[in-house]
């Protein structure tokens, strides 16, 4: 009898001498929501000057989520320590992983229910969405093309990132060289289309009229005769890879260049001091150590080019026999609103890349990192 | 005596000249198309139509020196007679050369009668440079040029300077979210205990290579129920997203890979998991985040299909300003040279100044498509 009074008269002391701290846990949340809430609102409705609502902005979104952090941290902790012990990691890992869901893991499931279904995204419409996307005219030529990038834009950006690597390794200016080379990767694709729709500008003839584009000043002064190249297929293509060359060339160099790095320098010495010339050395020892660099460098590149998609839509809009998988795929979604066909060609791109995702699960179940 | 070695030495600096000159070459094709727009953006727009960026470098060009009238009497349509030599219209209109070098060519149409007498010249740098382009594309009031045929067009400016606004107010916060969010998963995934922890880093491993086209079509049914189309949270969500997997696995791989007693030593310390990762892990993963967060600036600035999906023709980000340019105003180079430049400069500068750190950050991150 008087253990029990003791403890209720315990609760309800507990309740008195506590009260004020549930109440402050329970105001500081009521409040963080308010504020964030009215930022949401205020960046909605404003008509401050831009410049204004960019720093709101940034200060809003990167603080908002420090404090969404910190409070809801600090609600926790407030609880006995075994709850804590338990809670607390939801509260670190707890929003990656939502947001991981909600972005990515299922939009897997829902693009597959979605590619089954008509263009609003309602009524089931069986295998059609698939049918149209591997037989229908558009896309096999979609399809072809995007082989083409694969196999040409991967066999350039390779060899090239290569062979720049290793020479670049034999010069004093080594880094210069390997800045200019890597610089494309900094800048946008929309920005490279720009530089090279310059390149292949056409202005036709007529009296007066110079060709201001680069590549078909240079077919001018060889003698030939200006091309509206573009619009030329299949060769636009190869002139659209060309760009993809330019720009993603500097990725495999710098992987490649970190790999040769790698090589051991007695091993090099010993084969020169055998007799081996620089390209049995380049063919029996260099290329044998980074194969696996190498593997992987296709690999992104292959990934990439699969994924291409503004180069095609800035230099062509898909248009003269350029057309992408990708670029379908924004056609169908935005322009003939068809979300189920749409769905049904990101269900294609996800089932190409399925090779990759086993193989980087394979490698991360055998590095045992838990 | 020393032949052998003076012959070795030879061998050695022309296998250095060889390299150097390949490599110099190999430069200049990547530089040059992009110094074309660079030097275009400085001219002034109807000389981008007359001739060449290039004709700015030193070159020989003929130049105007004087002109002849063509007597009314001479008969147009037949060969035409010039200083003793005979030539169609067309030929004169094409330029011929003299004998004596200068070249003489036909003006316009038949009518005009009129013969420019051309000579062949060294033309040194032309300094007629102007900023014009980068206001005319920059503002978002109304502005003036001429154009190619010599008229004088009115339009709206691009207002570029917003979408700049636009891309910074995107830029950054969808670079620090996705850090902060990942920094905090990839503590718990590393030194926490709970249940799922293993299942669901491998999911975290399984989405590093999905393409992000599976998201776009779902995410936008969320958002346009949500209605949060168009606003900048829905695209720093966005590219929080898609981001996180490679955050989560590299910035895991790194505070994995931080010593034990470290964060032993803290807890006998009393110091709470709130406290170790503010005060001890933050700090000693600087370089991982610095990598991490140069890459997803430079992904976040230079993306276009998040920003044309989720954003729209509302807070316009540079890409897509300078995409929209592109389709509406494709000859317009003076516009699209400048603009391009512009949407550049901010990634550049990022990149030269922290090249070493974007390069760690590739080397780390190349198990991702």
């Amino acid at each position: 009898m008087e253990t029990t009074l003791k403890d209720s008269g315990g609760i309800g002391s507990w309740l008195a001498t506590n009260l004020g701290r549930v109440l402050v846990s329970l105001i500081v949340p009521v409040v963080t929501f308010i504020v964030l809430w009215q930022g949401f609102i205020f960046l909605r409705d404003t008509d401050a000057p831009k410049i204004v609502i960019v720093l709101v902005a940034i200060i809003w979104g990167v603080g908002g989520v420090a404090v969404l952090f910190a409070v809801s941290n600090w609600l926790v902790e407030k609880l006995p320590s075994q709850w804590v012990y338990h809670l607390q990691p939801f509260v670190f890992v707890g929003p990656g992983v939502a947001i991981l869901f909600w972005y990515l893991a299922f939009p897997v499931i829902r693009t597959i229910i979605l590619s089954f279904r008509g263009p609003a995204g309602t009524g089931f419409v069986g295998l059609d969405n698939y049918i149209f996307a591997v037989t229908d005219r558009v896309m096999v030529e979609a399809f072809r093309n995007n082989l083409l990038w694969m196999i040409f834009g991967t066999f350039f950006c390779v060899s090239m990132g290569l062979i720049i690597a290793v020479l670049a390794d034999r010069s004093r200016y080594e880094s210069i060289y390997k800045a200019i080379i890597f610089m494309p990767m900094a800048i946008s694709f929309v920005g490279a289309g720009v530089i090279w729709k310059f390149v292949y500008t056409y202005r036709g003839e007529g009296s007066g009229i110079s060709e201001i584009g680069l590549l078909n000043a240079i077919v001018l002064a060889l003698g030939g005769e200006s091309q509206p190249w573009l619009q030329q297929p299949p060769w636009n293509n190869f002139l659209l890879i060309v760009i993809m060359v330019w720009l993603q060339t500097g990725f495999a160099m710098v992987i490649i260049s970190s790999a040769i790095k790698g090589i051991s320098a007695e091993v090099l010495e010993a084969a020169r001091i055998d007799g081996a010339n620089e390209f049995q050395v380049f063919f029996n020892i260099i290329i044998p150590s980074i194969q696996g660099t190498l593997i992987t460098v296709t690999t992104t590149i292959v990934i990439f080019s699969l994924k291409l998609f503004d180069i095609v839509r800035v230099m062509t809009g898909g248009n003269s026999g350029t057309n992408v998988i990708a670029n379908e795929f924004y056609l169908q979604r935005f322009t003939y609103s068809s979300a189920g066909r749409a769905s049904a060609i990101a269900i294609i791109l996800l089932i190409a890349v399925i090779p990759v995702m086993i193989y980087n699960l394979r490698q991360f179940r055998e590095s045992r990192a838990f | 005596m020393n032949t052998p070695s003076r012959s070795l030495k030879g061998q050695k600096a022309l296998s250095d000249f060889l390299v150097n000159a390949t490599l110099i070459l190999i430069c200049l094709i990547w530089l040059i198309p992009a110094l074309g727009i660079f030097v275009t953006s400085f001219r002034n727009s109807t000389d981008i139509f007359k001739t060449g960026w290039w004709t700015i470098f030193p070159h020989q060009a003929y130049m105007k020196t004087g002109e002849i009238n063509i007597d009314p009497s001479v008969d147009v349509n037949g060969p035409i007679e010039i200083e003793g030599v005979s030539h169609t219209f067309e030929e004169w209109r094409a330029g011929v050369v003299m004998p004596d070098g200068r070249q003489l060519t036909w003006f316009g149409n038949k009518r005009t009668r009129l013969v420019e007498v051309q000579v062949l010249e060294w033309k040194w740098f032309d300094t007629k440079l102007t900023l014009d382009n980068y206001k005319n594309v920059l503002t978002g009031k109304e502005i003036s040029f001429t154009d190619a045929s010599g008229q004088v067009v009115r339009a709206q400016g691009n207002d570029l300077s917003g979408a700049f606004l636009n891309s910074i107010a995107v830029a950054i916060p969808a670079t620090i979210i996705p850090i902060l969010i990942a920094c905090f998963a990839a503590y718990g995934f590393a030194w926490m205990n709970f249940p799922g922890r293993r299942l669901l880093f491998t999911i975290v491993v399984a989405l590093l290579v999905v393409p992000l086209q599976i998201a776009l079509v779902p995410i936008l049914q969320d958002y346009t129920k949500l209605n949060l189309n168009g606003t900048f949270l829905a695209i720093w969500l966005a590219h929080t997203g898609f981001g996180l997997p490679l955050a989560i696995y590299l910035l895991f791989n790194y505070i994995n890979g931080l010593p034990r007693d470290i964060l032993e030593s803290a807890f006998i310390d009393g110091a709470s998991h709130f406290t170790i990762f503010t005060n001890l892990i933050l700090p000693l993963s600087v370089p991982a985040l610095a990598s991490f967060a140069i890459f997803q600036f430079l992904w976040v600035w230079n993306d276009y299909l998040v920003a044309l999906v989720f954003l729209g023709d509302q807070n316009r980000v540079l890409t897509s300003a300078l995409a929209a340019l592109v389709g509406e105003k494709g000859q317009d180079w003076h516009l699209l040279t400048s603009g391009a430049f512009i949407s550049m400069i901010v990634p550049l500068a990022v990149f030269f100044a922290l090249q070493r750190y974007f390069v760690r950050g590739l080397l780390a991150g190349s198990v991702k498509g």
